[in-house]
């Protein structure tokens, strides 16, 4: 089982050895596999269920792109119509501010717990963490995000962050902690007990603490979309509700919310549309709604050609349940809060030397880039990654050597011959041993294809002859 | 200078290119019987429906819910269902609506692409109502109905300060092992009576 992640530490993340550890449990691996390949036929079944499905994700991608190009005056739009609304908007350059500020809020309404629905940026903030050294107790209501906090973990996914955990663990975890039965592992019993227990953390909470899926310049209201009811639960009784967003999660007006509202759900879990999609416009009567508007690294990547297109992600996790790699390595193996192709794009840009490894745990199939419901080129921003990469000088050493070595025959056609022709004389005729050693890492889980006796110069020289 | 101005002056200091917003009028789905395909989506999402008659048949409806039978604190706001035994006008505190089993409500229109209905906190003093209680049914103008998101919002103003939203089924969680399961914190049911 991979460990918590620990985001604040700078170590560089090494992906292909977190996913050696996490495909070393061959049964975990495929049924981690098989796992998000259901959600992604899910995805796939719901898509073809309606005609105008590409339509939609190029309207998306056009209503992103639009914004994107006008995101201050939006931004300001938004401010102006939330505020007329009576919500009280705030603004936060990186991930400390943005903390500060609910620790503000929070102190100021001397509120002790908290309830939080799932929120990505939140993640990103490190929030959690930091408001329990400050006396608060947070608790993440999504069930998924709560057993990844009870077992001291980071979720593993943007949209099922407890996708990596079997029922059999969660069924321990619950006995230990809320006494259920032991050895009870159905899903039905255990939500139950974790339904029963979160009731009331419901029903003490002081404030909420949400995310935003979409946030209205028009109208200066924000949607907030889940299938539990638990950020709708968490903000109806307390007074206070803060919902925190990153400035790409803008949209002009509310009818563009048909093509997104369309699109969420039905990518994300295969779902028409998430069992609650909230529409917030102000406070409700006797309480206060604070907005807080995160930066953290947005403006700069809005500044890039080769990665703008990135601020388009409406965060529905397709690209990480079609992807070949995470669905073999986990979304542990990213270091990351945003795992998967996404993650591979925008955790870079944050710092490339600590997640230089990311833009290789992709092998360019571009199945992201074909379910990406906004049209987000992945596999292409990944690509340019690599190239990113390799001119900050961030390549680890061996990557670098083989590179290097394989330039090198390439330019040589004698050199390419006479390798090409080691090659086929070695897997013809060496033991196995010798060439599956350690040293031949892709040998590792698949045999290499028998080599044929004549190089393809040799056989087209032949018919040309 | 302030977050607020920099975080303004950043994005403004990279130029973007132009790019225009798009028309959303298109020839966007619609079902030849809106009602039947949303019973039909609605079944799929956990979720049960009919349509009822005026006069009693919401009541008459309701009153063969198997939640009915063990509901003991019931709050209903549809006109010409008598089966409420909670006055929400004397309910200060909506921590006092833990215990109720069963909201009957109005809803203002239904979505046959996606079985959802939209409610609003219009006139309900308390709109943890749609979430706290145990089991939920709500009752839409059968004519209420357009058949996909956008027709929906193009009935949908949010001029003055409100909340409102999409219920599409009940509160359900695939989160451990991707299995299913109906009610996750909101309602363990959810009816939707659409009335002539």
């Amino acid at each position: 089982m991979s460990a918590a992640t620990n985001h604040t530490d700078s170590r560089k993340v090494d992906h292909s050895r977190a996913a050696a550890d996490f495909t070393h449990n061959d049964d975990r691996a495929h049924w981690h596999d098989q796992s998000l390949w259901f959600v992604r036929a899910k995805r796939d079944r719901m898509a073809n269920s309606l005609p105008e499905w590409e339509t939609l994700r190029a309207k998306a991608s056009e209503v992103k792109a639009h914004t994107i190009a006008n995101l201050a005056g939006y931004l300001e739009q938004f401010e102006r119509e939330a505020t007329r609304r009576g919500a009280v908007v705030h603004w936060a350059g990186d991930a400390a501010e943005h903390n500060e500020i609910v620790l503000g809020l929070l102190q100021q309404h001397e509120v002790k717990k908290v309830a939080k629905s799932k929120s990505m940026l939140t993640e990103e903030c490190h929030l959690n963490p930091f408001l329990e050294r400050h006396g608060i107790e947070v608790v993440d209501t999504d069930l998924g995000e709560w057993i990844v906090q009870l077992r001291g973990e980071t979720p593993s996914h943007i949209v099922l962050p407890a996708i990596h955990i079997k029922k059999e663990e969660v069924g321990q975890l619950f006995h230990d902690r809320l006494g259920t039965d032991e050895g009870a592992t159905d899903p039905k019993y255990l939500t139950e007990a974790a339904r029963q227990r979160l009731r009331e953390v419901f029903l003490r909470c002081d404030a909420g603490v949400t995310g935003v899926n979409f946030a209205v310049a028009e109208t200066g209201g924000i949607v907030v979309c889940t299938n539990e009811g638990n950020a709708d639960l968490g903000t109806s009784l307390p007074k206070l509700h803060i919902a925190c967003l990153g400035i790409e999660k803008l949209i002009p007006r509310a009818e563009h919310l048909g093509v997104f509202l369309r699109l969420l759900a039905r990518s994300a879990t295969g779902q028409p549309i998430t069992s609650y999609s909230a529409h917030f416009h102000g406070p409700r009567p006797g309480g206060e709604l604070h907005i807080v508007l995160v930066d953290n690294g947005r403006s700069e990547i809005l500044g890039s050609d080769d990665f703008r297109r990135s601020l388009h992600c409406i965060r529905c996790g397709a690209c990480m349940n079609t992807c070949p790699v995470y669905r073999r390595s986990g979304g542990h193996s990213y270091g990351a809060t945003v795992p998967g192709p996404i993650g591979s794009i925008l955790n870079p840009a944050r710092d490339s030397k600590k997640y230089a490894t990311l833009p290789y745990a992709c092998s360019l199939c571009a199945s992201c880039t074909d379910v990406c419901p906004v049209k987000i080129n992945l596999h292409e921003q990944l690509y340019t990654w690599r190239r990113e990469i390799v001119r900050a000088g961030h390549l680890s050493w061996t990557k670098r050597l083989s590179m290097r070595i394989g330039g090198a025959v390439l330019r040589r056609p004698w050199l390419y011959n006479l390798v090409g022709g080691v090659g086929r004389w070695s897997l013809r005729w060496l033991p196995r041993l010798l060439i599956y050693g350690p040293w031949n890492p892709w040998g590792k889980q698949r045999d290499l294809p028998p080599a044929p006796s004549k190089s393809f110069r040799q056989q087209y020289r032949r018919r040309q002859s | 200078m302030s977050s607020k101005a920099d975080i303004l002056a950043r994005i403004r200091r990279n130029p973007t290119p132009a790019a225009p917003l798009p028309e959303l009028e298109e020839a966007w789905i619609t079902y030849p019987d809106p009602v039947a395909h949303f019973f039909e989506v609605l079944t799929s999402v956990g979720g049960q429906g009919q349509a009822v008659s005026n006069g009693d048949g919401a009541a008459d409806a309701i009153r063969q819910l198997p939640c009915l039978a063990d509901a003991r604190r019931i709050v209903c706001r549809v006109e010409g269902v008598a089966l409420g035994n909670v006055d929400l006008a004397a309910v200060a505190d909506p921590h006092d609506l833990a215990d109720i089993d069963l909201a009957i409500l109005p809803a203002e229109f239904a979505v046959a692409e996606n079985g959802a209905v939209w409610v609003t906190d219009r006139g309900l003093p308390h709109r943890v109502l749609y979430f706290i209680t145990q089991h939920l049914v709500l009752v839409v103008p059968r004519r209420e109905i357009v058949h996909n998101l956008h027709e929906a919002y193009r009935r949908l103003k949010f001029e003055e300060p409100g909340y409102g939203l999409f219920i599409s089924g009940p509160s359900k969680t695939a989160d451990i092992e991707q299995s299913l399961v109906i009610g996750a914190h909101g309602p363990r049911s959810l009816t939707v009576l659409l009335c002539d």
